[in-house]
């Protein structure tokens, strides 16, 4: 196992570049050194030599990829792309463009809030959403099997603002039951905590009961069920027992993932809640040209995908003694 | 049982024990009834520094902390500069090449110079900051910080001592300087460096200084300005500074009441210099120091800001005059009280629009704009146009202020262009008959609500030259009357277009039809209806507009080269003078040829010489016939669509008392008194939970449960046959 994860992580050199260069050009397509001056600068009464500026104290008035005009080693290192994305490799973020302010620090503050919403919805999320999908497994067949998929299909096809913003209304505004919006630290969290939890609790009801539905239908046809039955077990006993253990290797492979990236937290969700989490972080980088936030955040992004991936590997073994890593 | 416990316990008890305070209560309990207001932000401040902020985000905060020298009258209007860190509003000194006085009378333009001496007023103080902290031997206590020293700070609040001390001439002059420092990218080095003498040469000699740091490695050691020569900036003593500018500029006094001419101390610019304390977003630019009626102790810009009064305010007092409908609005019960009257302002992060408006609704916030979409839930529009406020929020004792900002959002064309630009009759005749045909007052009706007024020219009210009623009224496009202007009907229009060399639409020499480019960056929905409606406009005069939408770096760099033929474009005003609003069409500033405003790079000989006139000129007969003569102008040539000058409607309730709108001035926080009492007794009646849909759930479970019970009860005894059949 120590050989398979090491080549996994060597692997993970070669993707973590491509993803770079595949940012940094995508991001260098779009914006121009110049672009990003301007927007860091204001856009009243900038001059071309306060942009100058910028961009020499920042060393972005070099070449993008390749300095033709260097000799040596200088011609790949004396340039844009070495100055500032390389040093991620090293785990030096840098500070943000737009307001200097360190992005490692910033990383470390907004982890917290948004691990906060995002570990209880995965958790809560996923013992729900298997215990509904075994619910009508159970009743499969019936009327309430029946209802509950037309209830999933019904809240799979409405928009995921709708629930933001009916829950806010609902919960907030009409029932007063929790402030619309804001978060709070310490023992005052949990009242901020609980409408978001709540509404992406069921914005996903419908989409994750469905598959985990099926993932079971397709266990409860299979002999090792037939032949429990036959033994007598209580259905029950065969679904809790059996057939979840059985349709595990699928579930954890869309739910093992996720796990080290829930710490991104959820655009959308932080946005319309308040919370200062790192969902917003990202696309406010996007629109103010903040070069250093994107790069930031989208090597923390692949790098947490291959961290997710090799632990549902690891997490396969775990479930099921025939898989080895080798 | 323990874990479950406490899952289920705990909440309820905070429950219980905060049954006093609402449950949708978004700040900490007991809060309501302090003397504390609540506003929001939605956007991240990025520069709280004085020599770089220069966005309306950022004043919010910068005006409350800052004293420049001037600021203006919160009543009286027009907008009139009066003494703030000053002692007296400085009169400018005009001076020959020699240095003598001229004359009081003597033409502008004969100045050489001009002096100001600014009087700064006694007793003026900082605010309490480590950047003060003195050690027994005199030196600074916090520098030379290593990081062990700082390893339990976090936040500025974290130096356990701070200390202040009064207000100088000195420290005028070193922000004076920073704005030429090379690392803080100052937005008005490029225009104050053509007027302050010896700025431009101080930029380069710091910049000089700081490359030679940055080769010996030192590239974040502190520059002590104290010691550079600024010829044009001279301490005569202690409370008094000369400002000494070349030529003749008037509007230099509307810049003494923006922060950038505020006082910084040396010792907090070392201070903040200290490599240790940049990786805790500790700087100036995160933690002002001022010495203005309030001091920034939070600055969490993902969450909150909060403002507390600056216990060394310097007392300033309530104004005793304002506009004659100020007594009777209330706005001078106050007169003569010492300022400010809150204790604490909570800026909350909220980004989106609807979470604000209902917790606004909820006495969360005390004062709101109104967005789209609550307008109809907030205001409704008489068919005489009227605006009132509805039902609902006067039942809530919700005050509507209402005024026309000093802004303007136009069309321009670019006189560049071989199509729609230029001079000539032809040219000026197709942008006349565009005028006529795009119809801004039904834009203000569909896309803005009504809130705002049709352009009649650059000018928008408020400012000096701009002139009300038929006067004022452009004839280009419309006509008088029964007392109103009336946009000039299509046939006229037509008629322009045809003598453009376009009847019909069509050109009369190839027959092919007319098109014309728009360049925006139309991103939503919204932007597409505008854009829509803009197209029906042109087809009225069956003149095809096409659109090229791009992202806004392509959109400035169109500008930039001239490369757009029609596009949109606005300006705020920096203060209230027609100069600031005329150089948009002045030649020399043209966009293209110079990097200049004038997006359109309009130019007419006749315009530019009066600009030159009036630009240096005080308000009087004489300006304003200068002004009307401009004016006309370009309405005759029609650079824009003068478009539309937006009206900003504001909300507060009740509790709120003092405020007026100001669109020039921003530090207005000073003024606004609260009864927080009658806040939290409104708060507690409009936010008690409703128990029932608890109820409501709690039964639908259980109705849904029974059921189930059952059915699983029926299912676990039935025999394997039947499970085997249907598996």
């Amino acid at each position: 196992m120590g050989g398979y994860l090491l080549r996994r992580l060597l692997y993970a050199i070669p993707i973590l570049l491509g993803v770079n260069i595949l940012t940094f050009s995508l991001f260098f397509v779009v914006n121009t050194p110049d672009d990003m001056a301007r927007m860091q600068l204001g856009v009243k009464r900038v001059t071309p030599e306060a942009i100058e500026q910028w961009k020499r104290e920042r060393e972005y008035d070099r070449p993008l990829l390749l300095n033709t005009q260097a000799e040596g080693a200088a011609r790949l290192t004396d340039t844009i792309f070495f100055k500032h994305s390389l040093s991620l490799f090293s785990f030096d973020f840098g500070r943000s463009e737009s307001d200097g302010r360190d992005i490692a620090h910033e990383i470390r503050k907004r982890m917290v809030p948004s691990l906060s919403v995002a570990v209880p919805v995965f958790v809560v999320g996923l013992a729900f959403y298997v215990s509904f999908a075994l619910m009508l497994v159970f009743f499969r067949g019936t009327s309430i099997d029946t209802s509950g998929v037309v209830l999933c299909v019904a809240a799979m096809s409405i928009s995921g603002m709708f629930y933001i913003i009916g829950g806010q209304y609902l919960v907030g505004k009409l029932w007063h039951w929790t402030p619309i919006s804001g978060f709070g630290q310490g023992p005052d969290a949990w009242r901020f905590l609980l409408l978001p939890i709540l509404v992406a609790l069921v914005s996903s009801l419908g989409e994750d009961s469905r598959l985990f539905r099926s993932f079971f239908l397709e266990e409860i046809h299979k002999d090792y069920v037939r032949t429990a039955r036959a033994k007598g077990l209580g259905e029950s006993r065969i679904l809790f027992h059996h057939v979840l253990r059985n349709a595990l290797i699928p579930i954890l492979t869309g739910a093992v993932v996720v796990i080290p990236r829930l710490f991104l937290g959820s655009l959308i969700l932080e946005s319309f809640f308040g919370i200062p989490g790192l969902g917003s972080y990202t696309i406010d980088a996007i629109n103010s040209q903040d070069f250093a936030v994107v790069r930031t955040m989208v090597f923390l992004g692949s790098l947490l995908y291959i961290v997710g991936l090799i632990l549902t590997d690891l997490s396969y073994t775990l479930v099921d003694p025939r898989v080895r890593l080798q | 049982m323990r874990m479950l416990h406490a899952v289920l316990v705990v909440p309820l008890l905070a429950f219980v024990a905060g049954c006093g305070d609402p449950w949708n209560n978004p700040y900490p309990r007991g809060q309501a009834s302090e003397n504390v207001l609540y506003a929001g932000f939605n956007e991240r401040p990025k520069h709280l520094d004085p020599v770089q902020s220069y966005s309306s985000n950022e004043i919010t905060f910068t005006a409350q902390i800052y004293t420049p020298p001037l600021q203006y009258h919160y009543l009286e209007r027009p907008h009139t500069l009066i003494p703030f860190a000053a002692e007296a509003v400085p009169v400018g000194v005009a001076l020959d090449a020699q240095g003598n006085a001229l004359p009081p009378d003597a033409p502008q333009a004969q100045a050489a110079f001009t002096v100001y001496d600014i009087r700064i007023r006694r007793g003026l103080k900082y605010q309490p900051h480590p950047a003060f902290a003195l050690k027994q031997t005199g030196e600074q206590r916090y520098v030379g910080l290593t990081e062990k020293d700082v390893e339990d700070i976090h936040a500025l609040g974290d130096f356990p001592e701070t200390g202040s001390r009064e207000v100088t001439a000195e420290d005028f002059a070193y922000q004076i300087k920073r704005l030429a420092h090379p690392r803080l990218h100052s937005p008005i080095l490029g225009l104050m460096a053509d007027y302050i003498v010896g700025l431009k040469e101080l930029a380069k000699s710091l910049r000089e200084q700081n490359e030679a740091m940055v080769k010996a490695g030192h590239k974040d050691d502190w520059i002590d300005l104290r010691a550079a020569r600024l010829d044009g900036v001279e301490v005569i003593d202690r409370y008094t500074l000369r400002i000494r500018l070349r030529g003749s500029y008037p509007q230099f006094v509307y810049w003494l009441a923006m922060p950038f001419f505020a006082p910084i101390p040396y010792e907090a610019d070392r201070f903040y210099s200290q490599a240790v304390l940049a990786p805790r977003n500790i700087s100036l630019d995160t933690y002002p120091v001022g010495s203005g009626p309030y001091m920034l102790t939070r600055n969490d810009p993902n969450r909150q800001m909060v403002l507390e009064r600056n216990p060394n305010y310097f007392g300033e007092r309530y104004p005793e005059s304002g506009e004659p409908a100020d007594r009777a609005a209330g706005l001078l019960r106050d007169a003569g009280k010492p300022l400010p009257f809150i204790e604490k302002v909570i800026y909350s992060l909220e980004k989106e629009s609807i979470p604000y408006w209902n917790k606004f609704l909820q006495g969360y916030f005390d004062a709101s704009g109104i967005s789209s979409d609550a307008f109809d839930q907030a205001v409704r529009t008489s068919g005489s146009g009227d605006v009132a406020l509805t039902d609902e929020m006067i039942e809530r004792g919700i005050t509507l202020k209402t005024a026309v900002a000093p802004s303007t959002f136009y069309m321009g064309f670019n006189m560049l262009d071989t199509v729609i630009g230029g001079s000539s009759d032809r040219t000026r005749k197709l942008r006349q008959a565009i005028a006529i045909a795009v119809d801004y007052e039904e834009y203000i009706a569909i896309f803005a609500n009504g809130r705002g007024i049709a352009a009649q020219g650059p000018l928008p009210p408020g400012i000096f030259g701009y002139r009300e009623g038929q006067p004022g009224m452009n004839p280009v496009v419309y006509d008088w009357v029964d007392g109103v202007p009336k946009r000039k009907p299509l046939s006229e229009a037509k008629r322009l277009l045809a003598e453009a060399g376009y009847p019909g639409g069509a050109d009369e020499k190839t027959g092919s039809p007319l098109v014309l480019y728009l360049d925006a960056t139309a991103r939503g929905p919204d932007d597409k209806a505008r854009l829509d409606w803009l197209r029906k406009q042109f087809a009225k005069l069956n003149v095809d507009l096409v659109v090229r939408s791009t992202d806004y770096n392509r959109f400035q760099e169109k500008i930039r080269k001239g490369n757009a033929q029609v596009f949109y474009w606005g300006w705020n005003a920096d203060y209230p003078d027609p100069e600031n609003f005329l150089f948009l069409l002045h030649g020399p500033q043209s966009k293209v040829k110079a990097q200049g405003e004038n997006a359109a790079n309009y130019a007419d000989a006749e315009y530019d010489r009066l600009f030159e006139e009036m630009k240096n000129m005080a308000n009087g007969p004489r300006r304003q016939e200068i002004i009307d003569r401009m004016t006309r102008i370009v309405q005759r040539d029609v650079p824009w669509l003068w478009g539309m000058h937006p009206k900003e409607y504001s909300l507060a309730h009740g509790w709120v008392h003092n405020r007026k709108p100001n669109q020039i001035a921003h530090n207005l926080l000073k003024y606004q008194r609260i009864d927080p009492v009658a806040r939290a007794g409104r708060r507690q009646a409009w936010n008690s939970p409703s128990p029932w849909p608890a109820a409501g759930v709690a039964a639908a479970c259980v109705a849904l449960v029974f059921p189930a019970v059952a059915l699983y009860r029926r299912r676990e005894r039935r025999s394997a046959r039947w499970d085997l059949g249907r598996g």
